[in-house]
């Protein structure tokens, strides 16, 4: 018998935020277990709470009930500076925007989360190197954010997420800036981080197109989950 | 470090013409500052280094300037006769007895005639303070109406140089040398013979008596026999303290107003500072929040914009050195308050000022750049993430 050990696990999950004296309901009493190796895509309409799902995996927010596991740690009962370094080793972040800080270079961006290990200096431009030559950038290292297009910063973006080798890759809508030739080279590329090196991926999208890369799709809306 | 490093030189030189103002801003009012400094180092200069280690100066009791001050020829006699001076080659004590008044002289060009220091002294007197030396023309003749003047004279106040004539105590000077003296007060004084000036004067008692000890020992003995000698009546100084005593009213003077000034500016420059990172966080909050997101810590961000900051401050000490180094060449001249005379200095950039000028820029950005740097650290994540980019 296998035993497929979950690396996220969400439980009675409530979130609201506080826009003046009104308080906006997000997720309610919402639950969800990604298996460790799944690509999941969360779906949904605007405000059903998809990025604050993501964020909330990631430590970037904090419930107002439940409990949230992630790769063996309860992040809802972290400490801001305990949080940052549980991050930093085990999650990687893929942004719609890409994020990407000007003015660095690629490879420069790339190393940013590396500075957080206790790599030495050559280790991490090794590190480097290699990341961005698995997303076809190896010729890319010393451009600048503005020298490159969409979809090649997205690349770089992925990069940086995988550099660090995290248990799981988080992507909120990362296709979402990129014209449909970029958005498959991308896709194509998570894909092949799933399965060629066994990531985790949980990636929130609003387009079915790019849905139908991932293994599982969680529909999201007004703050409950229903798994296709 | 060396990464984030260049995340905020990058960053800083990025802003282009904001970061140049800031750096102009606080790198002008550090200029003031260093300003403030090299004027009171180079009165120090002036006014301290004209005395001696070694040369001691009797003065009468209760005088505090060589202006208010007398010794009858009898009292230096005595004094000569004293053990513990220094001795020429040909076995003469080495003291001098000088005669110090004062004259109006109007600057060329100017209108308002301001107080010169003359003193009747001794050829000795080139011995006696080795860092004078003539740099034109000769020494006077003792018993003729000659005189040598200082550079900061000559320059200032005698535009035909040597081969002019000055008026002292009703008679005409002609002027025969010129001297230097390392920047020393000496430069702003007019030497001549001492006897016809008393002359000239109506003079029958000197000034002071200015002696080389032949150690330095040897003062605390010769002090205490002057001082338990009752026809003396004398004080006895060495020639450093008492001008480092002339020179503390004006430098004090001159320390506190321009500190006042550098304050008032300081707190411009320190806001100016602070706007200018205030927006630099403004302009980066996403990129404050892909930082936090890829795990680095609050009080690494604080570093980072901090960074930046004394970046900007350090850029501006180095402005405001560049810009102290040229003032070097400035002269100013005052009228010392002590003396009532006139006296000259040259602007000087001591290693001291220097680092307190870097200190100072470093100081004023850390405080500008401090609130920033908080607010970037407490920057709530998720509010960051959805800010818009560059």
């Amino acid at each position: 018998m296998v035993i497929i050990q979950s690396v996220i696990e969400c439980c009675h999950v409530t979130k609201s935020y506080v826009r003046g004296d009104q308080e906006i309901p997000v997720l309610r009493n919402f639950n969800l277990s990604v298996p460790n190796g799944q690509f999941l895509a969360i779906m949904g309409p605007s405000g059903s709470g998809k990025t604050t799902i993501l964020n909330l995996i990631a430590g970037l927010d904090r419930p107002v009930d439940g409990t949230i596991r992630v790769a063996g740690t309860e992040v809802s009962r972290q400490r801001e500076t305990e949080l940052a370094r549980w991050r930093a080793r085990h999650i990687g972040f893929v942004f719609q925007f890409y994020n990407l800080i000007p003015v660095l270079t690629a490879a420069e961006n790339v190393e940013l989360p590396l500075l957080l290990s206790s790599l030495s200096k050559s280790e991490r431009a090794k590190r480097v190197r290699a990341a961005l030559e698995l997303v076809g950038l190896g010729d890319r290292l010393h451009h600048y954010p503005r020298q490159l297009s969409g979809g090649q910063e997205q690349r770089v973006g992925i990069a940086r997420a995988i550099v660090g080798d995290p248990t799981i890759l988080l992507a909120d809508e990362p296709t979402g800036n990129l014209d449909r030739e970029a958005a498959e080279a991308v896709m194509t590329l998570l894909r092949r981080l799933h399965r060629e090196l066994g990531k985790t991926i949980v990636m929130v999208t609003h387009d079915p197109f790019v849905a139908d890369y991932a293994e599982t799709v969680l529909h999201v809306d007004k703050g409950k989950g229903s798994s296709r | 470090m060396k990464l984030l490093l260049a995340y905020s030189v990058r960053n800083a030189w990025s802003r282009g013409r904001t970061t140049m103002l800031t750096v102009i801003g606080m790198g002008l009012v550090s200029l003031i500052f260093l300003s403030v400094l090299m004027i009171g180092d180079g009165l120090t200069r002036a006014l301290v280094d004209s005395g001696s280690p070694t040369n001691v100066l009797l003065l009468r009791q209760g005088a505090t300037t060589e202006i208010a001050s007398g010794l009858y020829r009898n009292q230096t006699h005595i004094i000569r006769s004293l053990p513990g001076i220094a001795s020429d080659t040909d076995g003469n004590p080495v003291a001098l007895a000088e005669l110090v008044v004062l004259i109006s002289l109007t600057k060329t060009g100017g209108e308002a005639p301001v107080n010169v220091t003359v003193r009747g002294t001794h050829p000795m007197a080139f011995t006696l303070r080795p860092q004078v030396r003539l740099v034109e023309g000769r020494p006077w003749q003792p018993g003729t109406a000659e005189i040598v003047v200082g550079s900061q004279i000559a320059s200032r106040f005698l535009p035909h140089g040597i081969g002019s004539a000055l008026r002292v105590g009703k008679r005409d000077w002609q002027v025969v040398g010129i001297m230097t003296a390392d920047g020393t007060a000496f430069e702003s004084e007019i030497w001549g013979d001492v006897d016809l000036l008393m002359a000239a004067y109506g003079r029958e008692s000197y000034s002071s008596l200015t002696l080389r000890l032949s150690d330095e020992a040897a003062f605390e003995p010769l002090n205490r026999l002057i001082a338990d000698d009752p026809r003396l009546m004398l004080q006895v100084k060495r020639e450093r303290d008492y001008y480092r005593e002339k020179s503390v009213t004006l430098a004090t003077f001159i320390r506190v107003l321009g500190f006042t000034f550098t304050t008032i500016f300081s707190i411009g420059a320190l806001l100016g500072g602070t706007m200018t990172m205030y927006g630099a966080v403004a302009a980066r909050t996403r990129e404050i929040g892909t930082l936090r997101a890829l795990g680095f810590v609050p009080t690494s961000i604080c570093f980072v914009f901090l960074m930046e900051s004394l970046i900007i401050g350090a850029t501006a000490g180095a402005l405001a050195l560049a810009g102290g180094a040229a003032l070097q060449f400035v002269t100013l001249s005052t009228m010392n308050f002590s003396t009532f005379a006139e006296v000259a200095f040259r602007l000087t950039l001591t290693p001291p000022s220097a680092a307190a000028t870097l200190g100072f820029s470093l100081l004023i950005s850390l405080l500008g750049g401090l609130p920033p740097a908080i607010r970037a650290a407490r920057v709530p994540l998720v509010t960051a993430l959805q800010a818009p980019g560059r």
